[in-house]
């Protein structure tokens, strides 16, 4: 092709396609900001003492990714030992206060059921490298994966630790290789899109498990959220999630639900991601009598209550029921998808899967809202239960009473999902894994549980069945524009959002009906008597008329 | 003892009682709304507007109570069973007859029995009830923490609504009131321009006329 062709062909193509991009955007009702955005702010690590592309060790050449761990630690000498004391690395964390045992290396979700066992695929958003099996070798440095959070370039991919079924391996053939250098030396601070990598697609999809964290705060406009704004702050993750050591702040298994302490001494850090730590605790300012209100509601309500009005914005939708009940049919013998759902950026989501049975989507939802104190409580593998009833996987306790409750707002996930009906327990699936009792592959449930539980030794009836769970997602991404935020009556009302919210009086939505009663009778009486005093002043007989 | 106009009530008095009136209405109309009564304020507005009239209300009884006081006027609130049969008398059956109302206003005591133990009980029972509770459940979020606090946040919510509910009865029976005499402007007049019909004793007459001529129509 002569050089002077390709503009004119670029122009053309760009024609041809631009009423596509237009219509696109159309249906988006908060489209992603274009072209490239300013770097993101990370708190207080940007600047950086150093260039990447200036290190020596980072020259030699590559064949996979330990060789660039150990590159990398050959400078940071510490990092590894810090970084192996994190969720990222352990995937476990015991609740100071309730004791139990969490972290994916041990819970059962009610999305993909349980990682225990499916590490082959699941710990693909493990921050190390080759988890497959319980041979993984936690004390090993060279296994950390730096790059999957430190990559800038985008061309940085990670595929599942082993192959699973043949079904499955062959969606992750054929991808280009990665150039280990070009990604070791351009290497900076984790962006958005490289804690997306793993959050936004929580529940094995985009917004999937949160409805707060998708892909649409990669580059969000305004509108989604005012903090990650591309044109606006550009927020990183990080900027809030501030970051100690490789330990980061805000964990969803030990929730700061109410944190009166502000922003701290002046020059003092805080290592927590409360909106508090940077907004202080008196945060709206006072322009007006509301605006005291307003302020006082910070001992009551959370900011993400008012805030964040409604979940699964920006165009993806999260899912809100998930039945694994149908979870198996075949065609022809093999595992089949349908489309169903087309979501606010036009894309298409799968209502049904073989390997894991309906899906029901949303979007723009009104949140839950509920006292909650920040303690969540699992159902864990060994929690036993009445499986007539639903159970809640992470059940929260909260109230007006206990001092450390406020309102805060919820997505509620509800799943049928597998349990063993004899013992009264949820269990451990074999979903993922290259032997014949892989469920997906294979679609027998009883022998993927039997192979899940055994494997670690746990007890089975050997008569499985589905329980209807719950689980609650605390809402705290997406935060609105102060004008989209939530007016008084939307609470303030009958019927308002706070409707189901207990312990406490709210005027405008409360009431004495009886104390309401007895007004209205004693106006009304008192009108009677007034009309019936003057009608006999009217028509008595009188005197001398005064 | 003479008949004469007589300015009963100052421009300060006047002005207290108007003013006092129209706080009054704002704080019904805006209190009912955030009771759930009508939507025709929005919540954030009904607040403002409630707040704000409830301080000036305040500001205002602030001023009104020192007056009283300074110039003495309180001693026509103080109670008195002398003459009150005979206006609930008149009120349950003279009026029909057309007889006269049997109180004959006097310098040192303008308002009628029943009327000074009504004022006197809005004064010293409704008015606090409403402004105490209203001030208690304003500033919930300072003493949200103390032990039974929602059960007493109940409790103030029941009393300030009580009140204002009460206060709607009493001002229906004030302005029906007004009706009973010879005419509706009639009563009203002097609580425009300050002038009503007193009883003088010579000794008032003569003290006024000399002293205070001006007060005299």
């Amino acid at each position: 092709m002569r050089p002077v062709l390709r503009p004119f062909l670029a122009l053309l193509l760009l024609g041809l396609l631009s009423p596509v991009f237009a219509s696109a955007q159309g249906q988006w009702p908060t489209p992603p900001v274009e072209g490239k955005p300013p770097p993101q702010v990370s708190g207080p690590l940007s600047g950086g003492t150093g260039d990447h592309t200036k290190y020596e060790a980072l020259k030699q050449p590559f064949a996979s990714g330990p060789e660039v761990t150990k590159a990398c630690l050959s400078c940071h000498t510490e990092t590894g030992k810090h970084f192996m004391k994190n969720v990222h690395w352990t995937w476990e964390y015991r609740n100071p206060d309730t004791g139990q045992l969490l972290g994916k290396k041990h819970l059962i979700n009610n999305f993909c059921t349980n990682a225990r066992g499916n590490e082959g695929m699941c710990a693909q958003c493990h921050a190390g490298y080759g988890w497959k099996d319980e041979s993984f070798d936690f004390t090993d440095e060279t296994n950390i994966d730096c790059l999957v959070c430190h990559d800038t370039t985008g061309t940085y991919y990670k595929t599942p630790n082993s192959k699973g079924s043949p079904a499955c391996s062959v969606m992750f053939e054929g991808k280009p290789p990665i150039d280990y250098n070009l990604v070791a030396e351009s290497v900076g601070l984790p962006q958005r899109a490289n804690c997306g990598t793993c959050h936004f697609n929580g529940g094995g999809g985009d917004n999937v498990k949160h409805g707060d964290l998708s892909s649409a705060l990669t580059n969000p406009p305004r509108e989604l959220d005012v903090h990650m704004d591309a044109q606006g702050l550009n927020f990183a993750c990080t900027a809030c999630h501030i970051t100690k050591s490789h330990v980061w702040a805000g964990s969803r298994y030990q929730v700061l639900s109410k944190d009166m302490e502000g922003t701290g001494k002046p020059g003092q850090r805080r290592d927590v991601a409360t909106c508090e730590s940077c907004h202080g605790t008196a945060p709206h300012p006072v322009d007006s009598l509301a605006a005291f209100k307003r302020n006082d509601h910070i001992a009551s309500v959370a900011c993400q209550t008012c805030h964040i009005p409604e979940l699964a914005r920006g165009g993806v939708a999260t899912i809100t029921d998930w039945d694994w009940r149908t979870a198996g049919k075949t065609r022809n013998g093999e595992g089949y998808h349908e489309h169903g759902y087309t979501q606010g950026n036009g894309e298409h989501r799968y209502t049904y899967k073989s390997i894991k049975g309906n899906f029901t989507y949303g979007e723009n939802l009104v949140p839950l809202y509920r006292w909650f104190d920040g303690q969540m409580r699992y159902t864990t593998i060994d929690t036993k239960f009445d499986v007539t009833k639903p159970v809640a996987i992470n059940d929260f306790t909260g109230s007006r009473e206990d001092g450390d409750s406020r309102i805060w707002p919820f997505k509620k996930m509800t799943t049928w999902m597998p349990a063993d009906m004899g013992n009264g327990t949820l269990v451990y699936t074999h979903l993922w894994g290259e032997d014949d009792d892989s469920y997906w592959g294979n679609y027998d449930m009883g022998k993927s549980i039997a192979h899940g539980m055994k494997e670690f030794g746990l007890p089975y009836s050997g008569e499985f069945g589905f329980v209807e769970t719950f689980s609650y997602w605390p809402i705290t991404h997406t935060v609105s524009p102060k004008e989209d935020a939530l007016t008084c009556q939307d609470c303030h009302a009958k019927q308002g959002r706070l409707e189901g919210v207990e312990g406490v009086y709210m005027p405008g939505r409360d009431n004495n009906r009886w104390l309401d009663l007895i007004g209205i009778i004693a106006v009304l009486g008192t009108l009677i008597v007034i009309l019936g005093h003057a009608l006999i002043r009217i028509i008595a007989p009188k005197g001398e008329n005064h | 003892m003479t008949v004469r106009r007589v300015r009963i009530f100052s421009l300060f008095e006047r002005f207290w009682h108007w003013s006092q009136m129209l706080l009054i209405v704002t704080l019904m109309f805006s209190g009912f709304g955030l009771h759930g009564f009508h939507h025709m304020l929005d919540f954030k507005q009904a607040v403002n507007l409630h707040t704000l009239a409830a301080f000036l209300l305040l500001l205002l009884w602030a001023f009104s109570i020192f007056w009283l006081f300074t110039t003495r006027n309180w001693r026509h609130f103080i109670p008195t069973v002398k003459g009150m049969w005979q206006v609930l008398r008149f009120y349950s059956f003279g009026i029909f007859q057309g007889e006269h109302h049997p109180y004959r206003k006097a310098y040192w005591r303008k308002h009628n029995p029943l009327q000074a133990l009504a004022y006197l009980m809005l004064k010293i029972v409704l008015f606090p009830l409403i402004w105490i509770s209203g001030l208690v459940y304003l500033f919930y979020f300072l003493w949200r923490d103390i032990p039974h606090a929602t059960q007493l946040l109940d409790g103030v919510a029941l009393v300030h609504t009580g009140a204002a509910f009460t206060i709607v009865v009493f001002v229906m029976i004030h302005v029906y009131m007004l009706t009973t005499g010879h005419s509706f402007k009639e009563h009203v007049m002097p609580m425009i321009n300050g002038f009503d019909e007193v009883d003088l004793t010579p000794e008032e007459e003569a003290y006024l006329l000399k002293d205070q001529p001006e007060v005299l129509g």
